[in-house]
């Protein structure tokens, strides 16, 4: 195993992405991802990466030309954020139903306007449905790994879907980190020559993103979905031979003293982080709190969200993206739907905080969990509360 | 990938289909008959015709043939009844009616 070296976490994955030996990158940069594709063009240039990168005039033509890229069976990586993502919003769809293994980093942004180049969820949730496998990451070695467990997911014969990895900008990709790298021969054996199995190519040509009349589009989309839930047994799977060869472990539902806890809190991405100190601290007080930490956010891990919550009493989610005229954060409405058959499950409270790149402070997940039990007990008239914005 | 016994989209389940229902068959839309969308239909009067070929260049269905004779008239299975090559000709050969059935 290699050092471990303090490095921005931006560029901790564009080293990941020359470890995984990327032929093509094509991207637009965006505050916060600048850093991420700045030093991917570096090391092109520099010829440390022999890879082909395609400086494109927007995130749409990014994610197209990603499309084409990935199509011929090149390894293909990108990222964005923000107003990036939803440029590209429409390309994301052709991506995952021509299951076409892009990988991409997301460094979450929120959404204009106002214009905010800050943090939260809001551009992850806007791309909820695009097919796409998400994971949420919280610190610069998960984004590391998981660089080289989404390509080993995505090109997957079983699978061949792109995948997202969400990394909350400025917060996680601005920030120097320790992280340690993995031998290029490691990686090079858990990462293969991506062997995609129908690619474009003159002597055997085929349509890809044909057009379906409805007799035939149903069974399309079907056949999707039924692939992107299935994928869930893949990535469980690299994620165990992630750790048996490289001894990180992932899981899509993290736990933090949450197996007997009475009050539980539900975070996605860095923040979590922040939510372990606090629990520390209340835990410290004799409070009966734990946490649990969504990780893979698609495929839904159903079975391990009912199984990590299902002793607890309350259940209190931290959204950092609003559903506006909606149930509540779309984290809690998704958990909720996922809890709702069940016979034995907690109270649900929602909570919308930390939205514009405001943050939430140890004492703010401390004042949520307390709030967050007084509603539980005393019931609210809202579907949701917003936390930490001035009345 | 199995080579799997050809089937007709209407008999198709969906785990017939290629991954990212990719079409592997090059040139099959050709099957698509669409000749069915059709609300008018060209006549010709080939008495008038310079042979020019005019319509067979603007036609947008690229459907349009040269017969024994040298005149130029629609493939009915894919004409989609638009009409610019009555509209182009400019002697007046084509004439759009109804289409009955």
């Amino acid at each position: 195993m290699a050092d471990r070296v303090g490095m921005e976490v931006s560029v901790a994955i564009g080293e990941a992405a020359k470890q995984a030996n990327v032929d093509v990158i094509a991207a637009y940069p965006i505050t916060p991802q600048t850093h991420i594709v700045e030093h991917l063009a570096e090391l092109v240039a520099n010829g440390e990466l022999d890879a082909a990168y395609i400086p494109v005039e927007s995130e749409h033509s990014a994610m197209s030309a990603c499309l084409g890229s990935a199509a011929v069976g090149a390894r293909t990586f990108t990222a964005t954020a923000g107003q990036g993502l939803e440029l590209m919003h429409e390309v994301l769809y052709v991506a995952s139903s021509m299951r076409l293994p892009v990988v991409m980093a997301v460094a979450n942004r929120a959404l204009s306007s106002p214009l905010s180049v800050w943090g939260d969820h809001s551009d992850a949730m806007a791309v909820r449905d695009t097919g796409w496998i998400q994971l949420f990451t919280e610190n610069g070695q998960e984004v590391v790994d998981n660089v080289f467990c989404a390509f080993r997911i995505a090109e997957d014969p079983k699978v061949l879907l792109p995948v997202m990895i969400h990394l909350d900008g400025f917060h996680l990709s601005h920030v120097i980190e320790p992280i340690t790298f993995p031998d290029q021969s490691k990686v090079d054996k858990f990462l293969p020559v991506n062997n995609y199995p129908l690619p474009l190519h003159p002597d055997k040509p085929v349509t890809m993103g044909d057009f379906a009349p409805p007799i035939i589009y149903p069974e399309a989309k079907w056949a999707q979905e039924v692939n992107l839930r299935a994928s869930k047994e893949t990535i469980l799977k690299c994620w165990r031979e992630f750790a048996d060869i490289f001894g990180h472990q992932y899981h899509p539902v993290e736990h933090y003293h949450s197996e007997k806890a009475k009050t539980l809190l539900l975070t996605m991405g860095s923040f979590s982080e922040t939510a372990m100190t606090a629990i520390d601290k209340m835990r410290g007080e004799g409070r009966d709190v734990g946490l649990v930490r969504l990780r893979l956010w698609r495929p839904f891990p159903f079975e391990e969200i009912r199984q990590a919550v299902e002793n607890a009493e309350t259940l209190i989610v931290v959204d950092r993206a609003l559903s506006f005229g909606g149930p509540g954060g779309p984290v809690c409405s998704e958990v909720r739907s996922a809890l709702y058959g069940q016979a034995k499950k907690p109270k649900v409270v929602s909570f919308v905080s930390g939205i514009g790149g405001r943050d939430i402070s140890v004492d703010d997940f401390e004042a949520i969990i307390n709030r967050g039990i007084e509603i539980s007990q005393k019931g609210s008239p809202n579907e949701f509360e917003i936390f930490g914005v001035r009345e | 990938m199995p080579k799997r016994k050809p089937k007709s989209e209407g008999e198709m389940t969906w785990r017939d289909l290629e991954i990212g229902a990719i079409v592997t068959e090059p040139g099959n839309a050709s099957r698509y008959k669409t000749g069915d969308w059709r609300s008018q239909r060209p006549t010709y009067d080939f008495k008038k015709c310079i042979k020019c070929g005019l319509c067979q260049i603007f036609c947008p269905e690229g459907c349009i043939y040269q017969n024994k004779e040298g005149h130029f008239e629609a493939d009915m299975y894919y004409c989609k009844g638009c009409g610019i090559c009555s509209r182009e000709c400019p002697t007046g050969v084509i004439t759009m009616v109804e289409e009955k059935e």
